[in-house]
Order: C-alpha cells, then sequence, then structure tokens
C-alpha cells in the first residue's frame, strides 16, 4: 500500500470517527481488515489491546501501529498525521468562530443521534472481532471477567491487559515444559 | 514575539506530559488540562466542560480535539499545531518502539500464547467501552457500585432507535453499507425526532 493510500485511508476514518477512540472501531474494521485486508481481526484486536493500555489517545496509538505493519516508521508518522488533520480543522474552526458550538439545541439533537448510530455500529463491529477470537470455553472466561471488572467494578483496563498478558504468559511457559 | 515563542514551546511540553502520562484515552487528558489551567490559567473550569463537549460532538480523537482547542485559544493556529504534535508525539514514538518489538517476536511462542490470552480480554474491554457508551447515548446513568439506576423518557425511543440501527448493522443484507450512511441517518433523525 502507498503512503499516499494510508495517509488518505486515515483522513477517511479520522474524519468519520465521532465520540472518541472506540468509534473508530467499525471504520477500522470495514477500511483495513475487509476492504483493503492490510491487516487481519486479530492483528486489530492486539493492536487495541496494546494501545489502551499505553500512554495517549487510543486512536492515535491504534493508528501508529497499523501504518507501522504496512510502511513502518514512516508509515506510522503518516497514518497519524492523517487521523488528526480533519479533525484540528474543524476544531480551529469551532475555536475562531463558533465558540458556543456545543451548546446549540440542534448541534446536541444531530450528536445524539449520531451517538445512537455509532453505537450500533461498534456492537456490530464487536460481535465481529468476538466471533473471531472467542472461540473456546477459557476464552470465553476471559472475556467474561474483562468485562465485568472494566464495566461493573470499575477497574483499569491497565490492569486487565497486564493480568491477561501474565496468565498467557504463564500458561504457555507452562505448555512448553 | 518572544511571549508567543515561550508559550508554544510551554505548549508543547505540557500536551508531551499529558500524552506521556495519560492512559487510558482521550478523556484521561481531562485532569492534565485542568492542571495546565490552574497553573497557567489557559483555560477555567467552564471552559474545560465546554471543552470536552466540544470535542466529543466533533469528529476525531478527544484528546487531540481538546489539545487542538486549547492550543488554539492560547496562541492560535501555531498554538494549535503544537500543543497536538506534543499530545501525540509520546504516543507515536512508544507504540513504534512496541510494534517493532512485537513484529520481531510476533512468532515465537511465548508472544503468541501471550496474545492469546491477551485477545479474549481486550474483546471484554472494547465491550464494556462500547457499553458505557451505549448507556450514555440511551441516557441511562447506571452506578453499580449503590446498584441506582436511572432513565428518561427519551430512553425508551433512544433505545428504539438503537434496536433499528443494530437491525441494520447486523443484517447480512444492509451490513456492507458503509458506517458514514449511518452516521448520517444518525444525525438526520437525532435533528428530526430533537433527541
Amino acid at each position: 500500500m502507498s503512503l499516499w493510500k494510508l495517509f488518505t485511508m486515515f483522513v477517511k476514518i479520522g474524519s468519520m470517527m465521532i465520540g472518541g477512540g472506540y468509534s473508530m472501531l467499525p471504520l477500522l474494521v470495514r477500511e483495513l481488515v475487509e476492504r483493503n485486508k492490510v491487516i487481519t481481526e486479530d492483528e486489530l484486536t492486539d493492536y487495541m489491546a496494546v494501545a489502551q493500555c499505553t500512554p495517549g489517545v487510543i486512536a492515535i496509538n491504534t493508528a501508529t501501529f497499523v501504518g507501522y505493519k504496512v510502511r513502518r516508521v514512516i508509515g506510522a508518522i503518516v497514518a497519524s498525521l492523517g487521523v488528526i488533520l480533519v479533525p484540528m480543522i474543524l476544531i480551529i474552526v469551532i475555536a475562531a468562530v463558533l465558540q458556543n458550538f456545543a451548546s446549540y439545541p440542534i448541534v446536541q439533537h444531530v450528536f445524539a443521534g449520531i451517538r445512537i448510530a455509532v453505537c450500533a455500529l461498534i456492537t456490530a463491529a464487536v460481535y465481529k472481532l468476538f466471533k473471531k477470537t472467542v472461540v473456546n470455553p477459557t476464552g470465553f472466561v476471559l472475556f467474561l471477567l474483562a468485562f465485568l471488572f472494566v464495566a461493573v467494578g470499575g477497574v483499569s483496563p491497565v490492569f486487565i491487559v497486564l493480568g491477561a498478558g501474565i496468565v498467557g504468559l504463564v500458561w504457555g511457559w507452562m505448555k512448553r515444559c | 514575539m518572544l511571549i508567543l515563542l515561550k508559550n508554544l514551546g510551554l505548549l508543547f511540553f505540557e500536551f508531551f506530559k499529558a500524552g506521556l502520562f495519560a492512559v487510558g484515552g482521550g478523556l484521561a487528558t481531562v485532569p492534565f488540562i485542568r492542571e495546565m489551567g490552574a497553573v497557567y490559567g489557559w483555560v477555567t473550569e467552564a471552559e474545560v466542560a465546554n471543552i470536552i463537549a466540544i470535542a466529543e460532538s466533533t469528529p476525531g480523537p478527544i484528546g487531540v480535539n481538546a489539545a487542538t482547542y486549547v492550543g488554539y485559544n492560547v496562541a492560535g493556529i501555531p498554538g494549535s499545531i503544537m500543543a497536538t504534535i506534543g499530545l501525540i508525539t509520546p504516543s507515536v514514538i512508544i507504540i513504534i518502539l512496541i510494534a517493532k518489538a512485537i513484529h520481531k517476536y510476533y512468532t515465537s511462542h511465548l508472544v503468541q500464547s501471550l496474545f492469546l490470552s491477551l485477545r479474549p480480554a481486550a474483546i471484554g474491554l472494547i465491550t464494556a467501552a462500547g457499553f458505557s457508551l451505549l448507556l450514555v447515548a440511551l441516557n441511562i446513568k447506571a452506578d453499580f457500585r449503590t446498584f441506582q439506576f436511572s432513565a428518561e423518557l427519551s430512553t425508551l425511543l433512544r433505545l428504539g432507535l438503537y434496536a433499528v440501527f443494530a437491525f441494520f448493522a447486523f443484517w447480512k443484507k444492509t451490513s456492507k453499507i458503509h458506517p458514514l450512511f449511518f452516521i448520517l441517518a444518525g444525525g438526520t433523525l437525532g435533528g428530526l425526532l430533537s433527541l
């Protein structure tokens, strides 16, 4: 994949993700896994896992990962710059002329609708990854524990990723011995 | 001129720090922005709330949107660029290093078994994040510690809308429709129904 293609793809993703890092998931599945086949579902899941427990913006972390996979260091930089291009221009316009943009009722209604649509898209994208990844009882237990700890228990995702990683390492080490 | 340069340097440095220490996505940068407001007077508490609202209702990563906004307020367009580049630089460097290591050892037995148990847990994390987004989108307030839940009348309408969108997102014949159309339809319906 050319650098220009990589850049325009992430410009597209950056300008359509509304509501933070996870709203890019449906777009990543569509553009990268299904349409352009630059990464697999497994790789995307791995990247999202690492992106959540490393510092910084999740979307940038994920873009950097994908960019590195495609074109190494220059690809990582190009993909990250692509994600931020359109959002930056929009925010500058808003900061310059529409400081109270978010308080207009029509803006609130429109974005309330968009958030619902985005949630439906995320549900479908997560289900696709779930079907591909959670294929045995052990996997399901890990999935359920991670979900409950974070959604209900309020535990930081960092500990979940570290914990699951350690379980995997010990498991792999024992199987080898 | 000298003040502008000093502010640009400060913006880069402060947002670099936020990018380096904020773990867990865009909203994790908010406490850092509050602190900048307290130390440099760049933003007031009310402005922070406004920035979060704008960042959440425009496309793009929330942290990037917030950095661009604060940077613009302090030093115009150069300020917004410096703040944003500052925020993403640590991410890009750290991830490139990790990606290098993963790429090198991806096929090794230990890394494979690490990811084998990490993947289902990661799906659990993403599901949890999607779940909390859904609660916000449906106007449901949930406190699992005290088991207190509250919803508004509009929750039913929102739930119905979510069910319709989810149906089209799952149904084989419509699931290939580009996400952009879902977003456009959501925005239009949101405006028409005054959600």
